[in-house]
């Protein structure tokens, strides 16, 4: 199948960018996007052209490197995938794709479709961590965990970090991401010592990083290569007004001298 | 202060936003019940409006308070529209929604519709500023007979469109204001399909319905 690319090209953090044409001549329907890419790429070098830049690593969608907004959907348009986990068969011949970075305040662009995404680890940072019993390591089923909250946890944990969520939310929102972050730690009897700490943490980062609020316009849950749920953002929501009512600023106690 | 911070959180913002709409959610409903009793006749529905206004202090309590509701949700809503597009200074050339719903891309125009409409409808059938009445002569704006207000109102074309249309935004600020304020203040539990909105539908529906049933009843001479 041959198709037409227009993809954002953008040579630095500063420069002005803009949407360039490009023709994928033979394109197998079994190839992924980024294997596609990769061909338009290596016929880009060949002419002596930089090829186009973007993020990739495990490409099996465990990873969250990749990313880019294709064709006006986060991902594109296989449900529950992440942009390697796209294939061709998903497009037709003859299709014209428009390839866009994640636009956000918080994710800079760093070259055509790289974006610096380190505002998610940073609102990791601020909370996502637990206190741990050091010592001789506890038998694996020594604390009891109730079957549904070990499920919505882990449903919770399949967060890839990609920031589809951000950059399909009309307000680019991290709520998503944040309450997922949230949850898979909050729902587990491990992470309840910094259960309220954390929310209002990492809640306090994310808004620092100027994400947008959420609306629930439902559009980070569709473009979700794990399909993570709303639900989580409710969570969020209600440990965060809890922690916010309830909290109490840690004292540094101590003798004189 | 926790209150500040809370305040000053996106979080914060949209729980006042929620608290605030449910409390306006109230208010219609109520109102809407109320405008009802113009099929019962006039007595029924100026017996009614005399009630109310009987209450004195109480209904200038109940006045105040939809005042500061009202206030605090629009303040919140063009503070958090500020924010959203602080959030995104560059655009998409082709961004695509899924699945959003046509009531959550339109809150915040469809709101500021909704405030004009508020403004406008005091000064229609609260204070009689502006009393619109085309094929009644004689008719004037009475601060006792509101059934004779309504009748003559309602003769107009145009004052019919405006609320229809006004019921309209209404209703699909309803349907997704009634679900997201409800999910905002975290009042849900995990379910398979966290999207549908049984309560909310039928929230928006009857609200639309009882409202707009009485202009368009009067216009075709149904109530007279």
């Amino acid at each position: 199948m041959n198709l037409t690319l227009q993809v954002w090209r953008q040579s630095g953090p500063a420069s002005e960018g803009k949407l360039t044409e490009y023709q994928a001549t033979d394109v197998s329907p079994e190839m992924s996007f980024l294997e596609m890419l990769d061909v338009v790429n290596e016929k880009l070098a060949e002419k002596g052209d930089l090829p186009i830049a973007f993020d990739h690593d495990c490409r099996e969608g465990i990873c969250g490197s990749c990313g880019m907004m294709i064709d006006g959907v986060a991902h594109g348009p296989s449900r529950g995938t992440a942009t390697c986990q796209l294939h061709m068969r998903s497009f037709t011949d003859g299709d014209t794709i428009v390839i866009e970075p994640w636009r956000a305040q918080a994710f800079p662009v760093i070259k055509d479709l790289v974006v610096n995404r380190s505002a998610l680890d940073r609102i990791i940072q601020a909370g996502g961590y637990i206190s741990v019993a050091t010592g001789g390591a506890k038998d694996g089923n020594m604390i009891p965990i109730p079957k549904l909250d070990s499920d919505s946890a882990m449903d919770a944990a399949a967060c890839i970090g990609c920031g589809a969520c951000v950059a399909a939310c009309p307000n680019g929102s991290a709520s998503l991401f944040t309450g997922a972050k949230v949850s898979h730690l909050g729902l587990l009897p491990q992470g309840q010592p910094e259960r309220y700490r954390r929310a209002l943490r990492m809640v306090a980062q994310m808004d620092l990083e100027s994400f947008g609020g959420c609306s629930l316009f439902g559009e980070c849950m569709e473009a979700c290569p794990k399909s993570i749920s709303i639900d989580v953002i409710a969570r969020m929501n209600r440990d965060y007004v809890y922690a916010s009512v309830s909290a109490v600023e840690e004292r540094a106690l101590g003798g004189e001298g | 202060m926790w209150l500040l911070t809370l305040y000053r959180s996106t979080i914060g913002k949209k729980v006042i936003m929620a608290v605030t709409g449910l409390m306006l959610v109230g208010f219609v409903i109520v109102h809407m019940a109320g405008n009802l009793q113009a099929f019962l006749g006039a007595n029924k529905l100026n017996g009614y409006s005399a009630f109310l206004k009987s209450t004195g202090e109480l209904l200038w309590l109940a006045r105040l308070g939809l005042l500061a509701a009202l206030i605090a949700h629009v303040t919140m809503a063009l503070q958090l529209t500020q924010i959203a597009r602080r959030a995104r200074p560059t655009g998409y050339a082709k961004r695509i929604p899924q699945v959003s719903t046509l009531a959550s891309r339109s809150m915040r125009w469809g709101g500021v519709l909704l405030l004009v409409f508020i403004v406008f409808h005091l000064l229609h059938f609260t204070t009689g500023t502006i009393f619109p009445m085309a094929s009644v002569p004689g008719a004037a704006f009475s601060e006792t007979d509101v059934y004779d207000n309504v009748i003559s109102a309602f003769r107009t074309p145009w004052v019919v469109l405006v609320y229809v249309v006004a019921m309209f935004f209404l209703m699909l600020h309803l349907f997704h204001g009634a679900w997201s304020s409800v999910r905002t203040l975290g009042l849900t539990k995990p379910t398979p399909r966290p999207l549908e909105r049984k309560i909310a539908t039928a929230i928006a529906l009857v609200v639309w319905l009882g409202f707009t049933v009485v202009p368009v009843a009067v216009f075709f001479g149904v109530i007279r």
